[in-house]
């Protein structure tokens, strides 16, 4: 049994996603975006790992964006089939994306991986993708992702979310109904409460 | 106060049965300890030393009589007969059943109250000042803004799981009394040149292991964009803020750590974005949540009332009392009243199931049927005629309610420390009430005049230690208690944050450490000064001499030692 959820349907996944291979060596640590400040502890990818990076030459596939980044061209053809998607874990700059592809609704897919529950930069990101940068095709969540998030991904932005694979996907459908008439505006209904309906009556 | 329509009680309504399901999911194991933590800390919900301690919202402060009531029952049919009132304005209950916590949140929902964000890495609740609406000197009553961004923050999907806990403190009043400076984002509204409302936003303040004042972000900002700022901002802290070491984690680490030049420039970027995005306020909005907090329907009064004067007159302890408790208030006639939590000898902030009770009547009786909870934990009728505080104090006196001790020395802030707290280095009400009784004169309390005093039983400063003119900081050294001493630290407009005298000491030493450090003050204050007044003329040289005079060098050397 499937354990996404697209929309509020549980579907089969027909992409592969492509993992970085795992590196034995120290890794360095990376100074994230804001150059002065920001060491967060997350790792880089190295040279090494993103040329050891294995595509399946066939089929639907979602790559890390560091490979995205430096192998693009050998990628060209899949991407005009549609069938490359690209993720990007949570301490990675999108704008490294954004750089490179003036319009990211070449991509019928951005996965976003979110390695710890508590790690909440997930929902900036999404939030980011689909108002500033108009991202409009199917933004996954995947990796620690529970029920008790998928609320809030939904209201960030997401539209799929693979639950992670110890839980059930339906239970999780449940969640994304906790609130029915949540107060601040966000992505998926941009007008706060008090411009949905009428409350001085 | 803010009445809830439909749609704020569906909201509380469906939190109910969301927690209920996830404490369910929890005990059949279906969620496992370290998923379960993040869920029920945003409900309010700590393992202690004990048992669990929930920490009820009471929204910048305001609570009704109902309210109240409710809070007294439940403290008695769940709990030990008695809640405690803290320095965020909440009121914790530290001996509830897991199992029972949804009931009590079920029971919370229907007079309006609830539990959510009262904890967890979110934004918590929003503090003021407690007399907000009334306070002469206020220019803007900050309440109805306080609500508008209570329920924006509520649930903010965006901002569900930030780097760390998050707090912000709006004020209206020319002298702050919200402790603005030491939140991470500090409101204060003013009129601008044209009249306008509009708001002077700091950010990175707060108290911790790392205690800072906030800095000024943004010195005029028009209301409507309160909303749209505070996302930017917290936008910013959200990606960039750090993860990987959680007493790093402050928005105010990240300002100290890009200066706030450039944090600015980056959250004045972020802003170009959300400035004008259907998050704006409306006057509609702003007029329909105001409508709420309108002036009560108070009597035309003359400015004295004889009985009021004659019982003074006539009744030196009534007088005693009212020299401390009674606050002016805008209105001819009227005064807000402090019922102090702070009787000689017992936990600063705990009311029990029968004092909620008194209160609750005493509100009915006289205050328009509200009352408020001061940062200070204590409780306040806001709007008492001058004619009927005799009768208030009769009947608050009878219940222990009236020691005459509002910002006395004994008025002492404190948090729960190692008697409940389980991240505590030490305990910290035993010193508190060993306090109370070194100084259980009021005689001599009143001589002494205006002090406040803090402890915390740990570097987290839940008790705002840095903030007290004279702080008390439980610190651990091989294993057993110790307290360290500031003074000078202050709240307000020209907060500061108080200087370690010196080494640290035994509990038992802490009450004539205390008395020293007044002692010092009575010899050279001049007749207007107050103690804070005293040590910032003098510094902390004299104070430090006198408490340490007839210790030995060697015991100060090995304890700056274990410092170390
Ligand atoms: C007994 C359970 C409690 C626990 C486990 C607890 C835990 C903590 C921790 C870990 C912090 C530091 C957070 C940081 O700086 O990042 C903190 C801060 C704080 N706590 Fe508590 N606390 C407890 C009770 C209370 C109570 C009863 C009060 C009110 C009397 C309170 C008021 C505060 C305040 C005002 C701060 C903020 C200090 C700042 O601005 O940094 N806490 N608490
Ligand atoms: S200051 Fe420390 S001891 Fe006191 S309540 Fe906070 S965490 Fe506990």
């Amino acid at each position: 049994m499937s354990n996404l959820i697209l929309k509020d349907h549980i579907v089969a996944d027909d992409w592969t996603l492509v993992q970085l291979p795992k590196v034995e060596q120290e890794v360095r640590m990376q100074a994230g975006k804001v150059v002065m400040f920001k060491l967060t502890g997350e790792n880089t990818t190295s040279v090494e790992q993103i040329v050891n990076t294995v595509i399946p030459s066939t089929g639907k596939v979602i790559v890390p964006l560091s490979v995205y980044l430096a192998r693009k061209s050998e990628l060209t053809s899949r991407l005009a089939n549609k069938e490359l998607g690209i993720w990007l874990a949570t301490h990675e700059v999108l704008e490294h994306l954004t750089a490179i592809e003036a319009d990211l609704n070449v991509l019928p897919l951005i996965g976003v991986h979110v390695e710890r529950f508590a790690d909440g930069r997930i929902f900036s990101i999404g939030n980011l993708l689909r108002t500033r940068y108009g991202y409009k095709n199917t933004l996954r969540a995947f990796g620690d992702v529970l029920r008790d998030q998928l609320f809030f991904l939904k209201r960030s932005g997401f539209d799929s979310y693979l639950i992670r694979a110890d839980r059930s996907a339906e239970e999780a459908l449940q969640s994304l109904k906790d609130f029915t008439q949540p107060y601040q505006g966000a992505v998926d209904n941009t007008q706060p409460v008090w411009r949905r309906v009428n409350r001085s009556a | 106060m803010y009445k809830y329509d439909e749609i704020d009680q569906q909201i509380v309504n469906e939190r109910v049965a969301q927690y209920r399901d996830q404490v369910r999911r929890y005990l059949a194991k279906e969620l496992s300890e370290d998923e379960f933590r993040p869920l029920r800390l945003q409900n309010g919900l700590y393992i202690q030393r004990h048992a669990p301690m929930l920490r009820i919202a009471v929204p910048y402060g305001m609570l009704s009589s109902k309210q109240l009531r409710k809070l007294g029952d439940i403290s008695k049919r769940y709990d030990r007969g008695y809640g405690h009132f803290s320095t965020r304005q909440n009121l914790q209950l530290n001996w509830p059943k897991l199992e029972d916590t949804p009931d009590i949140l079920a029971e919370l929902a229907t007079v309006e109250m609830h539990a959510i964000q009262t904890s967890g890495n979110c934004i918590r609740n929003i503090t003021t000042d407690q007399f907000a609406g009334i306070a002469p000197d206020e220019v803007i009553d900050p309440r109805a803004m306080a609500e508008v961004m209570r329920q924006w923050s509520t649930f903010h999907p965006e901002f569900a799981l930030l780097p760390r806990k998050f707090k912000i403190a709006v004020s209206g009043t020319k002298h702050d009394r919200a402790i603005v400076q030491a939140h991470d984002i500090g409101m204060e509204f003013y009129l601008d040149d044209n009249d306008k409302v509009a708001i002077k936003v700091w950010v990175g303040g707060g108290l911790g292991r790392t205690p800072i004042l906030g800095s000024v972000i943004r010195e005029h900002l028009e209301w409507q964009h309160a909303l749209t700022y505070c996302e930017a901002i917290i936008r910013v802290y959200n990606l960039h803020g750090r993860r990987d070491n959680m007493y790093k984690a402050r928005i105010k680490i990240l300002v100290k750590a890009l200066g706030i030049d450039e944090f600015r420039n980056q959250v004045e970027a972020e802003w170009l974005h959300l400035k004008d995005s259907p998050n704006t306020i409306t006057e509609a909005e702003l007029a329909r949540v105001a409508k709420h907090f309108e002036a009560m329907p108070y009597e035309t009064l003359p400015a004295y009332d004889l009985s009021f004067d004659a019982a003074i007159a006539s009744n030196p302890a009534f007088a005693a009392w009212a020299k401390r408790s009674l606050h002016a208030h805008k209105t001819l006639g009227y005064r807000a009243v402090t019922l102090s939590l702070k009787p000689h000898g017992k936990a600063p902030g705990d009311a029990t199931s029968e004092q909620m009770l008194v209160v609750a009547d005493l509100a009915d009786a006289y205050s328009f049927g509200e009352l408020r909870v001061s940062h200070e934990q204590n409780l306040i009728l806001a709007d008492v005629k001058l004619s009927d505080i005799y009768a208030v104090w009769e009947k608050a006196r009878a219940n222990g309610l009236a020691t005459p001790n509002i910002g006395l020395l004994t008025d002492i802030i404190c948090c729960p420390g190692g008697d409940f707290c389980s991240l505590a280095n030490a305990k910290s009400i035993p010193i508190a009430e060993a306090i109370q009784m070194q100084f259980d004169n009021l005689d001599y309390l009143h001589d002494i005049g205006d002090i406040e005093l803090n402890i915390s039983g740990c570097m987290n400063a839940c008790g705002h230690h840095h903030v007290g003119h004279i702080g008390i900081l439980g610190v651990d050294k091989d294993g057993s208690e110790w307290y360290q001493v500031t003074i000078g630290g202050k709240q307000g407009n020209d907060a500061s944050i108080g200087a370690v005298i010196g080494p640290s000491f035994a509990a038992e030493e802490m009450p004539g450490v205390i008395q020293r450090l007044i002692d010092v003050y009575i010899q050279e204050r001049t007749p207007e000064e107050r103690f804070i007044d005293t040590v910032r003329r003098l510094g902390i040289a004299p104070f430090k001499a006198h408490v340490y005079a007839d210790k030995n060098l060697s015991r100060e050397v090995k304890n700056e030692a274990a410092h170390v």
